[in-house]
């Protein structure tokens, strides 16, 4: 029996580098980080990119590591908007100068997003593990609102921050945002690591969604609040996208197609590299992105469960990390029988242990 | 960016960072801004294009009434009330109307 192709995806997030300044304890990237001479180059982004326009694709994010430290980045993002796609550059701000940014803007750049770490200079600059860090941001949200270009601040909170939501919004608002993500940590890769210093209280989490609505009332029809939500003390877990390979394509600094930023922590997926296949073949015959599309890998509860397609079982990654079998339930969901022990782990893992952070890096934690 | 209501002569504006497009290979318009993708109807379409920082409300409302042979206070209800939507999340700016 032959299956339908699917639908284009809608979104490419390009890692261009692993590269970065910052030591963010819960960076996404993996805990192996790919080095530079394993990037790809800037002729095979340019061919990745013209094939994600043509496959359908209708936004690209080019992130990393931090991706202004890649000397094409100006000349990727025109060729981004030569092809039609809107464009987003995924920023730390630290790293490089102002004006490598009027370059990005003047190709086209649509939006950037501007990471921070707190609202207190010191506190934020021990968070990413680097001295002027809070400083240097500061400086480009300067020139981000002189370019005149559209600016969303990211926050990721944790139990050290996530007192402090009220002050970051005011601070995006002060730096002329019109979009803010506050965005709980989530547990793969670094996160994992070091959940003994991230895991907020259950306290914590119920305070800070009371602030995030008020802070939605307080900004309402100047200001677009979102949230990725915290998961480990919720009753059903966050939806995996819009569903696994429905919607997002993740290529990695050396060219490695993932259908989300944390799949190669799921063992056995195999994935293509747009070194050696073209991404519209990736999309459709992928097997790391065929493995969990649509429902039909879905063992019980989520097989029978009326909302399997608004949460789509929940995170693989975690399911993987918890059961041991990226196939089952997300423990975050309380109809899985692991839902027990993964509170029992945010209970644990949030209590205060005065532990230093492992720092992203290139050696390992 | 105040939060005052939306008349006739209000002039609203796609601002940098938001994009109407029709995409060739999925034959389709779509509204994108940060995160965000909308896939506009018709008539959505149709005010979309008419958005270009000049216009005021009235005159899309106008052009409409004649275009799709309508009642053109009508109309301007319409738009206004999309207008309005779209400036609540930030994906139409609202300009000065030229002299
Ligand atoms: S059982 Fe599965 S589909 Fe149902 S809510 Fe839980 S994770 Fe979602
Ligand atoms: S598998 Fe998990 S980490 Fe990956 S996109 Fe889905 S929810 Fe996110």
């Amino acid at each position: 029996m032959k299956t339908p192709p699917p639908a284009p995806p809608v979104a490419l997030l390009a890692e261009l580098t692993h590269r970065c300044v910052l030591k963010c304890p819960y960076c996404s990237n993996p805990l192996e980080l790919e080095r530079r001479s394993a990037e790809l180059d800037t002729a095979t982004w340019l061919r990745v990119i013209d094939e994600a326009a043509a496959l359908g694709v209708l936004q690209i994010s080019f992130s990393g590591g931090e991706p202004m430290l890649r000397p094409d980045i100006a000349a990727l993002v025109a060729r981004a908007v030569e092809r039609g796609l809107y464009t987003n550059l995924i920023t730390s701000g630290v790293g490089f100068s102002p004006e490598a940014l009027e370059r990005v803007a003047q190709a086209g750049l649509d939006h950037v997003q501007l990471s921070v770490q707190g609202v207190e200079d010191a506190a934020a600059d021990h968070v990413a593990g680097h001295g002027g860090s809070a400083a240097q941001k500061r400086r480009l949200a300067a020139e981000i609102a002189r370019l005149g270009l559209r600016l969303t601040v990211n926050a990721v909170v944790h139990r050290g921050n996530v007192d402090q939501i009220p002050a970051l919004v005011r601070m995006a608002e002060d730096w002329g945002a019109a979009r803010v993500e506050i965005a709980h940590v989530q547990y793969y890769g670094w996160a994992v690591a070091n959940r003994g210093r991230l895991m907020p209280t259950r306290v914590q989490v119920d305070q800070a969604i009371a602030d995030l609505a008020s802070e939605r009332a307080r900004t309402a029809g100047r200001l677009v609040i979102d949230a990725v939500t915290p998961d480990y003390y919720a009753s059903y877990p966050k939806p995996c996208m819009g569903g696994w390979g429905a919607q997002n394509i993740n290529v990695t600094p050396s060219g490695r197609a993932l259908p989300c930023h944390a799949a190669e922590t799921i063992p056995h997926l195999v994935f293509d590299n747009v070194r050696d296949r073209p991404l519209a073949e990736i999309w459709r015959d992928s097997a790391a992105f065929n493995a969990y599309r649509g429902t039909d890998w879905m063992a019980e509860p989520c097989r029978s469960c009326e909302r399997r397609e608004r949460d789509f079982g929940g995170c693989r990654c975690q399911a993987l990390l918890f059961a041991g079998n990226a196939a089952a339930t997300d423990p975050a969901c309380s109809l899985s029988p692991l839902h027990d022990t993964l509170l029992a782990v945010a209970q644990r893992d949030s209590a205060p242990d005065g532990g230093a952070y492992a720092y992203r890096g290139y050696a390992r934690p | 960016m105040s939060a005052a209501p939306i008349t006739g002569g209000d002039v609203p504006a796609l601002p940098r960072g938001v994009r109407l497009q029709f995409n060739q290979v999925r034959g389709q318009w779509f509204l994108q801004g940060p995160e965000r993708v909308f896939e506009p109807d018709e008539i959505a379409v149709e005010i979309l294009k008419r958005i270009d920082g000049v216009r005021t409300v009235d005159a899309i409302a106008r052009e409409l009434a004649v275009e799709f042979a309508a009642p053109e206070a009508e109309i301007a209800v319409d738009v206004a009330a999309f207008v309005a939507e779209l400036l609540a999340i930030r994906m139409l700016e609202r300009r000065e109307a030229g002299p």
